[in-house]
């Protein structure tokens, strides 16, 4: 059986409990194979044998994947489903052209999703963690699904790329579960 | 990187300092709260004062500041304790034992921002069962030493975390929602040993306070 890969751009240590073992925990819970990779230690095999893959988020200062974003090249020629949560969102963005912009949420927010995203329509609150975020709205090669001007929900137009500004791991699981199943 | 544990004394918070170092960090202080506001949704109140003896059978040092436990001063004064950390310990970071709250973790998060430090929360959205069952597996002796929730009642005080309580909770979950890790309040911790402790702590004796579903238990140490 196919498996998802799920990649920690944490370079702390300590920050696995709390940005990917979530999202383990999630596939595990509800019968999903998953392996999880360090970003600088994808391979080719891993992004051969793996079926989708979950690029999770960060805290708001362990940034090192901007400095390090060239590793994230083979994102541009990747033909499976992708979704990228916070940092992994930005990640999509850098290497699809975006710009970062600074903008610090911290904690519940209403967002209201204009277009359903993964099983996401209208108002819904959401948790958010980060200082940065990655303006697609000029990006023509994405389409937005959320009404703020910093964009909430995202997807390519021509390749299963998703990405989530917030952390659906907190309260809003099914956005996950609809990802991977 | 040197870190500051948010510490109370409970379960949660020793917890995530024994995962701390378990990842190779130095902890270099614990950090703790005495909110004089017996309510506060931020800390943890009963036997605040016993972080003392922690502390010393941890070997570490402890960095206490008081509060009235208001909403807005309680923020303030977490924010000062952590700026005495990094300044008497140069620390990089803190770390927490929230589970699940947004509320505790976006406050702390807020101030670790504002400071420009990390800030780890090890057990966030952790399985809550799963973290009692770990607590028994890592040899941590935690007992109860508050409950503030229906059906939880005085029976409930001094009961040690083992099998039998996650068999219990588990099943108050299932009919009341009681959070198994008491995490919404309903129940409150106190660990006597665990891998960090030098030697374990001895219980003297202790009161009894409170009515109905609502109790706390004062251990009193050697």
């Amino acid at each position: 059986m196919k498996k998802i890969l799920i990649v920690n751009i944490c370079k702390e240590k300590l920050h696995y409990y709390e940005f990917v073992k979530p999202i383990e925990e999630i596939l595990r819970i509800n019968g999903f194979n998953y392996f999880i990779r360090n970003y600088e230690d994808i391979k080719n095999n891993d992004l051969r044998k793996c079926s989708k893959i979950i690029i999770c988020g960060t805290s708001l200062f362990d940034n090192y994947f901007i400095k390090d974003i060239k590793t994230f090249k083979w994102l541009l020629g990747f033909e499976k489903p992708v979704l990228g949560i916070c940092g992994g969102m930005q990640i999509i963005g850098l290497i699809f052209g975006g710009k970062l912009k600074k903008k610090k949420e911290i904690g519940f927010y209403n967002e209201n999703f204009i277009k359903n995203f993964l099983g996401f329509f209208g108002e819904k609150e959401v948790y958010h963690l980060h200082n940065y975020y990655v303006g697609f709205n000029n990006m023509t090669d994405f389409e937005v699904f959320s009404e703020s001007k910093v964009s909430q929900a995202v997807k390519h137009k021509s390749k299963n790329i998703y990405g989530v500004l917030f952390h659906p791991e907190v309260r809003n699981v099914e956005v996950i579960i609809n990802f991977v199943k | 990187m040197k870190l500051g544990i948010l510490f109370s004394g409970g379960k949660d918070s020793t917890y995530a300092c024994y995962l701390a170092k378990n990842e190779g960090y130095e902890i270099a202080c614990l950090i703790s709260i005495f909110s004089e506001n017996k309510e506060s949704y931020m800390f943890h109140t009963p036997n605040i004062n016993k972080v003392k003896k922690q502390a010393k059978t941890m070997n570490l040092p402890l960095i206490v500041v008081k509060t009235r436990g208001n909403k807005e001063s309680e923020i303030l004064d977490l924010e000062k304790a952590v700026k005495i950390a990094l300044k008497k310990y140069n620390i990089g970071g803190i770390v927490s034992g929230t589970i699940n709250s947004v509320y505790q973790s976006s406050r702390i998060q807020k101030i670790c921002n504002k400071l420009k430090i990390e800030c780890f929360n090890p057990l966030w959205q952790k399985d809550q069962v799963e973290l009692l069952n770990e607590l028994i597996k890592n040899k941590f002796d935690v007992i109860i030493s508050g409950i503030s929730a229906y059906p939880l009642d005085k029976s409930f005080l001094g009961r040690k975390i083992d099998k039998k309580f996650i068999e219990e909770i588990i099943k108050l979950n299932n009919k009341y929602k009681i959070n198994p890790a008491g995490e919404g309040g309903e129940y409150e911790s106190f660990v006597i040993n665990c891998p960090l402790f030098k030697r374990k702590l001895n219980v003297d004796g202790y009161d009894d306070f409170g009515r109905e579903n609502a109790w706390i238990r004062e251990i009193k140490l050697k």
